[in-house]
């Protein structure tokens, strides 16, 4: 296990490398100075624009200003924003709780339905109950969600008018960070009616985000299942005269969870994407909306850390996955 | 009274290219403390059959059978929850691959203590012993030690003591052994033999042994059954059928031995057994039989009297003098 | 003896099935899969016929008839069968325009996705190790990226247009094929026929292209389905978002875009073009889950 550990960390290495240049050479490669776009409309004199690329280092060599910003990172320094004048990192990071509090309720919103939902679909496969919900994951899988959104809001915001349209919580509501998440810090805030607001801000966003992880956890948990209870040990454990619910729900679901894990890890990185338009679509002060407001003022700074976090996030949510799946695959733990 | 008693039991298969009849019309009774071997080659049924007597087959399967009785009571009208109260209790059975026949996931203590919970009164601590002994009974050194081992960790003869262990856990009357030692190291495979010959005679259940291999079934079993493309071709006890095969197909088994060999050169039967698209109009043997005539190719053999072993054929050989008088 | 086998041969009542009909057949047994071919093929002829079939230019503001319903509704005409858009536009020509620029970035990406890819997988397969390493390196480095932000920002640099959303997409398409190809050239490469091959004296690139190849593509087929729509979805969402096709092509998910303000008040104009979206991407993927039922021994009913 241990070696397996090591293995896996060392990998981490040279692709955190590669992602630290990728994202560095956006900067290089944008169209534009991004010295001129800086100073915007008011324009530049000869002497100021020298001084600035002084002060930016880009007229030193780029492998220097590689290792410059490689350094930089390690120490959390990911430069400033160009037009707030806020270090990236802090950016990020003041931001990050939105998009990690939609991620897990909509992740968590996906598990607790798919996983059953694929299980009894395997079981009771080819019957009306596995078709049904099987052509729905379908129809949930090639769902354009930023649509599907649209649509979630003229019906559930617009005609019933259960839901609000944006943001996270009523502006009525008033009170300090303490953690960033919505949903404890209203609780926390004791302001009568805030959680509830919260809660209901955040209902049509989960349901968007976590539509499509949902149809793939779905899928995956019953073809997983599917190809497990063809196994020779299911037949053992059936012939031992266990309940069919003990035979699905343990002999079963355990081994078919290990390919699901992995799925689950997987699409960490759909909700990312998917993040980028839920948070536009119902202006969520998250990562997603930053990026592509950053994107749309050409804030390179912003651009080129955000896309470093953003991926660095992925690696490590896919490392703990394959730790996990470590730990779930005894043929692994014990090797 | 036999303790299963099958009688006409056919299996067929739904497939994308339409249905295939995997067991035909099979007949089979074995009495407690009988030990029986069902003998043919991959594909003749065999082991289909009895997964259709202890409710194993998957969903894509049909059973049509006169009788399935185990114990005087027919399997088919028990309710689910009754007959899982049988099945790995009274009527145990134990698979081919032993290494992928328990659960990767859980350790073998946990498989079989599970076991144990279902069908008996134990608690834990008794559990425990009862798991211990039971290691110890089939041959499994440092018992205790091995409990709380994973499967993959164990080697594939150890694996099927593992598989026996389970299997007799509950003292069952009727255990059914697929070809336990198919995928073993030869040396091991006498071991499992003895091994489960010697739990026969030691708690008196009944066996049912389901082999290719007629040198196991020669130095084993009691009562014969032969299979061949899903039907019984012979039945008979062990000695006769050795020394007066009816059926051709059991004689060419047997001249197939090694140990029989008259000539230099082994002698084989030819061609393999059909499949689901060519199975032969009349006998199914009559493509290989090196005895079939246009009648053979045609007509489907009847089924001949005990006296000549059941033989489902036209032409039995061997025919005992008094028999061909009736 | 050889009475035996000249009886084998006469005992053959139904013939086994050839394979690509054993494909069909299975193929056609998915209800769901058939139903997905034949809406992708009335796709693929609306892409095709778009100028004849549309009854105005997607691109012609009638002034007169701002925000028509369709038919169906109170104020809805014949003359706009689905109702106008904003400008005037008929709905109807747009949408079946906007086939024509889905099928176009499907095809596009996936030509491109799966030649780059599968060249990629297979030198990684029979590469020496350090290079697989390095190309898996890097496929692991385009894949830590979220691929819609990947897209959202190689179209960035390369200005918004729904060609630098085909190249963006394609681009973080690619890996998938990469990892695909290799891992089934890993699998091909140690059986038998393969070493019988190289033992035969084939070359590296008959090996490669001949020997190894055509026993990898099934599950490539199955990718290319998949990533046809996952291609057609992306390129949406970068419409959408302003950073795909720009106003005023008739692209499905521009046309969202221009919609949006009009959510509550014109519901066709929002409506229409994301059940454009869907039909066609849930059509391909039915047909990918079929194509993979029937090119997958292993999930066929046994």
């Amino acid at each position: 296990m241990l070696r397996y550990v090591l293995a896996r960390l060392l990998t981490f290495v040279p692709t955190f490398i590669g992602v630290t240049l990728v994202s560095f050479s956006f900067i290089r490669l944008l169209p534009g100075d991004p010295i001129i776009v800086m100073a915007g409309e008011r324009g530049l004199t000869e002497e100021r624009y020298a001084e600035l690329q002084q002060q930016f280092g880009f007229d030193r060599p780029l492998w220097v200003q590689f290792w410059d910003y490689f350094t930089g990172v390690l120490q959390g320094d990911l430069g400033q924003s160009f037009v707030t004048k806020r270090p990236v990192w802090d950016e990020f990071f003041t931001l990050f709780p939105a998009t990690l509090e939609l991620s897990l309720c909509a992740i968590i919103f996906a598990i607790v339905l798919g996983l059953p939902a694929g299980v009894i679909a395997a079981v009771y496969r080819g019957k009306f109950f596995d078709r049904a919900l099987m052509s729905t994951a379908l129809v949930g899988y090639s769902m354009p969600i930023f649509w599907w959104a649209l649509l979630l809001i003229i019906v559930v915001s617009g005609n019933l008018g259960w839901t609000p349209v944006s943001g996270r919580i009523d502006l009525l509501y008033f009170f300090d960070d303490v953690t960033g998440f919505m949903l404890i810090d209203s609780l926390l805030s004791g302001q009568e009616g805030a959680f509830t607001s919260a809660v209901r801000h955040l209902i049509l966003p989960t349901i968007v985000l976590g539509t499509i992880p949902l149809a793939v956890i779905a899928r995956q948990t019953r073809s997983a299942m599917l190809e497990v209870l063809s196994e020779d040990y299911i037949r053992t454990a059936r012939a031992k005269g266990l309940r069919p619910s003990r035979v699905n729900g343990l002999h079963a679901l355990r081994n078919a969870m290990i390919p699901v894990i992995t799925v689950i890890g997987l699409s960490v990185g759909t909700l990312m994407a998917g993040a980028i338009l839920t948070e536009t679509i119902f202006s969520w002060p998250g990562i997603g909306k930053w990026m592509v407001d950053s994107i749309f003022r050409r804030d390179y700074p912003v651009v080129q850390g955000g896309l470093l976090l953003i991926a660095v996030i992925v690696m490590i949510v896919n490392l703990t996955v394959d730790l996990l799946y470590g730990l779930i695959n005894p043929k692994i733990r014990k090797r | 009274m036999s303790l299963l008693d099958i009688r006409n039991l056919s299996v067929d298969f739904a497939t994308s290219t339409g249905t295939f009849r995997a067991v035909d019309s099979v007949d089979l009774s074995v009495d407690a403390g009988d030990l029986h071997a069902i003998v043919g080659e991959s594909g003749s049924g065999k082991s289909v059959s009895m997964l259709a007597a202890m409710g194993l087959l998957p969903w894509t399967a049909t059973i049509t059978a006169d009788t399935l009785a185990f114990d005087g009571r027919d399997l088919r009208d028990l309710s689910p929850r009754a007959r899982r109260r049988i099945i790995g209790k009274d009527m145990s059975m134990i698979f081919q691959e032993p290494m992928s026949s328990l659960n990767p996931c859980f350790t073998v203590g946990f498989q079989i203590k599970e076991a144990l919970r279902q069908h008996l009164d134990l608690d834990r601590k008794q559990r425990h012993a009862r798991a211990i002994e039971l290691f110890e009974m089939v041959g499994i050194p440092a018992p205790e030690k091995r409990l709380s081992a994973f499967p993959h960790q164990l080697s594939g003869g150890m694996n099927q003591r593992v598989m026996i262990a389970m299997a007799i856990a509950c003292k069952p009357r009727l255990l059914i052994a697929d070809e336990p030692t198919t995928a073993l190291d030869v040396t091991i495979q006498a071991q499992i033999l003895d091994l489960l010959t010697g739990l026969q005679a030691e708690t008196g259940m009944a066996l049912i042994l389901i082999t290719h291999d007629m040198g196991v079934v020669a130095e084993t079993a009691r009562r014969v059954s032969v299979q061949y493309a899903g039907q019984k071709v012979e039945e008979q006890e062990v000695a006769s059928l050795f020394s007066d095969p009816h059926h051709p197909y059991t004689a060419a088994l047997l001249a197939a031995l090694p140990e029989r060999a008259t000539e230099r050169r082994l002698p084989t039967i030819p061609g393999v057994v059909p499949g689901q698209h060519d199975r032969p109009e009349g006998c199914l043997f009559s493509p290989r039989c090196k005895f079939a005539d246009e009648r053979c190719r045609t007509v489907p053999p009847p089924v001949q009297p005990p006296a000549i072993g059941l033989a489902r054929c036209h032409y039995p050989l061997n025919v005992p003098e008094e028999a061909d008088a009736i | 003896m050889s009475d035996a086998s000249t009886t084998i041969a006469r005992t053959v009542p139904t013939r086994r099935p050839g394979r690509l009909k054993d494909f069909w057949s299975s193929f056609r047994e998915n209800r769901g899969a058939v139903i997905g071919l034949y809406v992708f093929a009335a796709f693929v002829l609306i892409a095709i016929g778009a100028d004849i079939l549309a009854p105005y230019d997607p691109t012609a503001q009638h002034r007169a008839f701002t925000l028509v319903p369709p038919v169906w509704q109170d104020g809805g005409t014949w003359q706009f069968p689905l109702g106008t858009d904003p400008l005037g536009r008929d709905m109807l020509s747009r949408l079946l325009h906007g086939a024509r620029f889905s099928f176009f970035v499907g095809i596009v990406v996936v030509v491109v996705a799966a030649s780059g890819g599968i060249m990629i997988g297979l030198i990684a397969g029979f590469a020496p190790r350090w290079l697989d390493t390095i190309i898996m390196r890097i496929m692991d480095i385009i894949l830590a990226f979220p691929s819609l932000l990947l897209a959202l920002a190689l179209v960035a640099i390369l200005g918004p247009s729904l060609i630098n959303a085909m190249i963006a997409i394609a681009l973080v398409l690619q890996p998938h094929y990469v990892r695909l190809t290799r891992a089934s050239v890993l699998n091909e490469r140690g059986k038998d026929y393969v070493v019988s091959a190289r033992v035969a004296g084939a070359g590296l690139l008959r090996l490669m292209f001949i020997t190894v190849l055509p026993n990898c593509l099934g599950p490539i087929i199955v990718q290319a389905a998949l990533s046809f729509s996952t291609a057609i979805l992306d390129a949406a969402a970068l419409g959408f978002l302003g950073m795909g096709a720009q106003p005023p092509t008739p692209e499905w998910g521009t046309m969202l875009a221009e919609a949006r303000e009009f959510i509550l008040r014109a519901w066709w104009v929002v409506t229409l073009p994301g059940v454009a979206i869907l039909v066609t991407v849930l059509a391909i993927n039915l047909m990918g889950d079929g194509l993979r039922d029937a090119l997958d021994p292993k999930l066929k009913r046994s």
